[in-house]
């Protein structure tokens, strides 16, 4: 990772109406008209309200995550542990159901566990000083770990049938419950990160830690509220897919944290940390759902899909590099 | 050098201390053909320790291990089924592994990918391969040929072939480690990319080694798993990335770089092998296995970073070190 990161002076500044057309969101926005259309010429099925409706599930719940992840990796840290705190949560929720509580209860216990999942993340990077990457690495396999020993080979299938309306409920017409979530947590995050004090702090934190410290933020607690963000979104995350599915394996979501990173990648967020923008995580995560169900309607499996997210996730970030590699 | 002897000390008090809790109620878990037995079966986790401790060494990761094992396994088993010979298979995998390591490498050495990003896109691509290849078909044991599933169970002086090759590639990398100019610089590199650069190492080409490094072992061990375990699928050795790098995280090899000793990484593969070996004779379900790795891992970097606390400046010396 030897990149260069200093940063460039434009010798000329440029107007705020050919920057917002040059950007990486306007491009999104272009792949994702266009994906539409080859859609809807590609299968007669696409453009019907119920199967659009349907084919949000694809990105909801990674997209509820993608939010708070974006954050993190804009302040230069990465949880892939998101998966395993979905199936950890699951899990505690299915158990508690079996123990016969209620929804109410299992909405707490479900919010409950992600934060407590988050909290301990965040306790070992920001109180500890660990490396985020390994220690998500672990707590991957503890919390999905946990999730096993409860379950082993077996799974919780009864819900309260009330529980169902989080992830098969519609609020109205075709808008379905995720759908809201959705949006309610595009807005809350496209505040926090673009319209507060915090958000300032987060890309202060990302473009230089050092920096940041001497100019008197608070950099641990920051990450540690990042930290228990993402874990509080996949406890929402997890409480919708158990919903939808009305069942809990300790399988549940694995391999979510590669199409979380994916969205946040291809939304224009820096891996390296310092950039990107929440509006750019809402495109990318309305392309991949788009490209999901484009492709699922034309039959393609779901391995083969997840090979095409690998490939996305590389090229987004592989294309640019090459290009101002080839221009030099 | 002393803080490095006394960790590897610790892990090995650690893993008595483990072996004689086990012997303590089960005798018959300590017995030499046993402890054989434990340390064939951790063989696959030495041999790909062994790699990725090389990626680890120069401050990159390689999640792709894992999926570059269940191809190249797959590949071998068909190959096999083509009636290819097994040494011409032999070195087939191993070259395939080493090229699918080379594509990872690559990609960070020529266009700055951050490694995790890199792997963590091929790890699916490489397993998702497998299935374009096969379109999710199994191949079982009657699919392949006597030779090819006897090889690695051949016993020479008392261990099977697939130990010797173990024990032989952990002398091949201590050698390369300690003894050339590579391994120097994969430990340069990680210790301090800009001083390795002005002593005219490319950080670049040295992480661009370590990966088709261990792509090659992942690449040799993919053969020896689908042969020992008689068959190949897609999801073969899943989710198995995560215990070769707490086998190196436990081994005391540091996550930021230029730290770590191929002692250490074998004893950190050993002191899985050894739990995951012991589970079901004590009695505790294997579904605690991931949990347990996965409380090895924090714990021992948690342990790693206590035992690392360096000397620099004084001056706000607590806020430099925390970021």
């Amino acid at each position: 990772m030897t990149t260069a990161t200093g940063r460039q002076i434009p010798d000329r500044l440029t107007s705020p109406l050919s920057r917002a057309l040059k950007s990486w969101e306007a491009l999104l926005l272009v792949v994702a008209v266009a994906i539409f259309i080859a859609n809807s010429l590609a299968s007669p099925y696409f453009l019907d309200p119920w199967n659009l409706s349907d084919a949000s599930f694809n990105f909801t719940e990674k997209a509820m995550i993608a939010f708070a992840m974006a954050m993190l990796i804009i302040a230069g840290e990465i949880d892939l542990s998101v998966g395993s705190i979905i199936a950890l949560a699951s899990t505690v929720m299915g158990a508690a159901a079996a123990a016969g509580m209620g929804t109410p209860a299992l909405v707490v216990l479900g919010l409950g566990t992600g934060l407590v999942c988050g909290a301990f993340n965040g306790l070992l990077v920001a109180r500890f000083g660990l490396p985020s990457i390994v220690v998500t690495i672990g707590t991957m396999s503890l919390f999905r770990g946990i999730s096993y020993i409860a379950l082993g080979d077996g799974a919780y299938t009864t819900y309260p049938d009330s529980f169902a309306w989080f992830g098969q409920g519609y609020v109205w017409w075709v808008i379905t419950v995720e759908l809201v979530i959705f949006a309610l947590a595009a807005l809350a995050f496209g505040i926090l990160l673009h319209r507060t004090n915090f958000g300032r702090m987060v890309y202060a934190i990302g473009n230089n830690a050092t920096a940041a410290r001497f100019s008197g933020i608070r950099v641990e607690k920051i990450r540690f509220i990042l930290f228990l963000l993402t874990g509080l979104m996949s406890g929402i995350a997890s409480i919708c897919l158990t919903s939808r599915l009305g069942s809990t394996r300790p399988s549940i979501a694995s391999g979510f944290e590669l199409e979380v990173v994916t969205i946040v990648v291809l939304g224009g967020v820096s891996i390296l940390g310092g950039s990107g923008s929440i509006a750019g995580v809402v495109l990318a995560a309305l392309v991949m759902g788009l490209v999901t169900f484009g492709l699922g309607l034309l039959n393609v499996p779901g391995i083969v899909m997840s090979i095409i997210m690998g490939l996305l996730l590389i090229s987004v970030i592989a294309l640019p590099r090459l290009w101002t590699m080839l221009r030099k | 050098m002393s803080i490095l002897k006394s960790r590897e000390a610790i892990l090995a008090f650690a893993i008595l201390a483990l072996l004689a809790l086990i012997a303590s109620r089960f005798p018959g878990f300590v017995t030499p053909g046993n402890l054989a037995r434990v340390l064939t079966d951790t063989s696959p986790l030495i041999l790909l320790a062994l790699g990725q401790m090389a990626v680890i060494l120069t401050k990159c990761i390689d999640l792709s291990v894992a999926a570059n094992l269940a191809l190249c396994g797959m590949i071998a088993a068909l190959m096999n089924g083509a009636g290819v010979p097994l040494p011409l298979i032999l070195l087939a995998v191993i070259a395939l592994g080493a090229a699918l390591g080379a594509v990872n490498g690559l990609m960070v050495w020529k266009l700055g990918i951050p490694s995790i990003v890199v792997t963590l896109g091929t790890m699916t691509i490489y397993r998702g391969t497998i299935f374009l290849l096969t379109g999710g078909a199994w191949i079982n044991a009657h699919q392949m040929s006597e030779g090819f599933k006897a090889f690695p169970r051949t016993i020479i002086a008392g261990l099977p072939v697939m130990t010797w090759i173990a024990l032989a590639v952990v002398a091949g990398v201590a050698v390369l480690m300690n003894r050339t100019a590579l391994g120097r610089a994969f430990h340069a590199v990680g210790g301090n990319p800009h001083a390795a650069v002005y002593t005219g190492i490319s950080v670049g080409r040295t992480q661009f080694a370590a990966f088709v490094l261990a792509g090659a072992l992942a690449g040799l061990t993919g053969y020896l798993w689908v042969a020992r375990y008689a068959v190949a699928y897609v999801d073969i050795a899943g989710g198995f990335e995560l215990d070769v790098v707490a086998a190196c995280v436990i081994g005391g090899i540091a996550i930021a770089g230029g730290s770590g000793t191929v002692a250490g990484c074998v004893m950190g593969a050993l002191f899985l092998g050894i739990i995951k070996n012991a589970l079901p004779v004590v009695g505790i379900s294997p579904f605690w296995q991931m949990a347990i790795s996965g409380a090895a891992i924090l714990v021992a970097i948690a342990f790693n970073a206590t035992s690392q606390r360096e000397s620099g400046r004084i001056i706000l010396k607590q806020a430099e070190h925390r970021t």
